[in-house]
């Protein structure tokens, strides 16, 4: 992984957003948002619950649409995109959610092989069980193959979540609260995890969480998202450390009870 | 965050709703009828699907369609006897269960225990994300979910329909045998004689579009469901008691249509 302060910028975003905005109902959630992530890059959203960020990931992989903005992943614009052409884009992106979102009627195995039968359907199935033998050794699950997902831990199903979307090659990675409930040890091989998933596959990630340690174990570049928009985006210190402004400093020492370095 | 000001509505929010849910399921339908005639098809899950809703449904309608022959049977025949016309046993039983029970207590069976299996099985994907999982993988879940549970409803329960409405002619012939000592081919013969072609076809006709409605309500419901485990039982109920309705509806027209064409 390229360190923190030396990711190279490639003249083209890998993600970039634009004017984003989204409501339900009667609640404006995300107000004139604007950010772009490199190549490389692992940013940390971080906010309050229901501050929109999982709805701002969801927004990124077609999910859910926005009501105004433009989102380009790949230089191709998702909001403009439908069916096999936004597909095409969404296999470049891989999506790890809060619940792991494992299909529970089909073992660990079905459910790594399921998105490469649906989508490579040219290969063979000496190669489909080469690609899944090498995810489970890449998130160290190897024995659990034959494991129903009701039988595993709550950190082993993040991981094996993390596995079914790295079979398909990603990208992007977009991570929903990826150490949520874990007790702190198996937040921390989830951390390792995402760490050592962007140095073997050479993603970009956008990480959402509350988790302080894992912001800053796995982030370059975390955004504050405050009242719809980013309030603050920079390095951990620089976002924890917002010297001169007093607003995101009060709001980021209200809403994570964080001693600010002097 | 800011909170807006409240959402206006045409008349008011329970009609609007209401029209609103009438314009998705009408949607929703013709998503179905888009996407099942477009590739790929998942024939592997199809068949998956026939089994899960027609093997697995065998021992009820196994049961229940003897049952209600037998007893259908016995409880009718005390006032064709008093008649004097307990040999219409056969063709009066025959006409019943061809024309109405056969299919009709099938779909009734079928939209308790497959449309709540259906509806809860896609409602909790749903609420846990499978549903939203298999999307970001580039599948559609709209085919590979709804349309071949759709179709495999709607191919296995007129094949249940068949399978019971032969067990309950079974049923019938074992009471009618017990009190008259009819053989089997005077039975089938003179009940039988009274079956037209029309009655065939319109039990047939029925089952088929009772096994698409069992089928669509569930994935309906299923699809849509929000609002964790609360909203998965919802759906569960709601497509039993909504395809329970619509079946009876579609019997009514059915025979209705089915008597016109007959008389005239």
């Amino acid at each position: 992984m390229e360190s923190k302060e030396e990711i190279k910028k490639d003249k083209e975003p890998i993600i970039s957003i634009r004017g984003l905005y989204k409501s339900f109902d009667e609640l404006d959630i995300l107000e004139d948002v604007n950010i772009d992530i490199y190549r490389g890059e692992n940013l940390v959203v971080m906010g309050l619950s229901g501050a929109g960020k999982s709805v701002l990931i969801k927004i990124i992989i077609g999910l859910i649409p926005p009501d105004k903005g433009t989102i380009k992943v790949l230089g191709r614009d998702i909001t403009k995109l439908k069916g096999k052409e936004l597909d095409a884009v969404r296999l470049h992106i891989g999506f790890s959610f809060q619940g792991s979102a494992l299909y529970d009627s089909m073992s660990v195995r079905e459910n790594l092989e399921f998105p490469l039968r649906m989508n490579r359907k040219k290969l063979t199935k000496q190669e489909i069980d080469a690609e899944v033998a090498e995810v489970l050794e890449a998130v160290g699950l190897k024995d659990k193959i034959d494991v129903m997902p009701a039988d595993l831990s709550g950190g082993q199903r993040k991981r094996i979540g993390i596995a079914r979307t790295l079979i398909l090659k990603p990208e992007i990675m977009l991570y929903d609260e990826p150490t949520a409930g874990l007790d702190p040890i198996t937040s921390d091989e989830i951390n390792q995890l995402i760490n050592s998933v962007q140095q073997k596959y050479n993603t970009s990630s956008i990480i959402i969480t509350h988790d302080l340690t894992c912001a800053k174990t796995t982030g370059n570049k975390i955004g504050m998202l405050l009242d719809g928009t980013f309030k603050k985006v920079g390095t951990f210190d620089e976002v924890f450390n917002p010297k001169g402004d007093k607003e995101v400093e009060e709001e980021i020492k209200h809403f994570y009870n964080y001693n600010f370095i002097e | 965050m800011t909170r807006r000001s409240p959402r206006k509505y045409f008349i008011n929010r329970a009609i609007d709703n209401y029209f609103m849910g009438v314009y998705k399921a009408w949607s929703f339908i013709k998503r179905f009828l888009s996407e099942a005639v477009k590739p790929p098809y998942h024939f592997r899950e199809i068949v998956h699907q026939c089994y899960e809703i027609g093997i697995k449904s065998l021992p009820l309608i196994t049961l229940t369609g003897f049952v209600t022959g037998m007893v259908f049977t016995k409880n009718s025949r005390p006032s064709l006897v008093e008649f004097g016309a307990a040999s219409w046993l056969p063709s009066l039983m025959t006409i019943a269960i061809v024309r109405a029970l056969g299919s009709l207590v099938t779909a009734l069976i079928c939209a308790g225990k497959v449309g709540s299996s259906i509806g809860a099985e896609l409602g909790s994907m749903r609420v846990t994300e499978q549903i939203d999982a298999m999307e970001v993988s580039a599948i559609n879940p709209f085919k590979y979910l709804v349309v071949t549970r759709v179709i495999a409803s709607t191919i296995t329960i007129p094949i249940l329909s068949l399978y019971c409405s032969f067990l309950a002619l079974m049923g019938s012939f074992l009471s009618v045998h017990s009190n008259e000592a009819a053989s089997v081919k005077s039975f089938f013969l003179n009940g039988f004689s009274t079956i037209t072609f029309l009655d065939v076809f319109a039990s047939l006709t029925k089952s088929i579009v009772f096994g698409f409605t069992i089928g669509i309500i569930g994935c309906y419901k299923g699809f849509n469901a929000s609002q964790g485990t609360l909203g998965v039982g919802r759906a569960a109920n709601q497509a039993v008691v909504i395809s329970m309705f619509m079946i009876f509806i579609e019997e009514v027209i059915i025979v209705q249509i089915a008597n016109w064409i007959r008389y005239y």
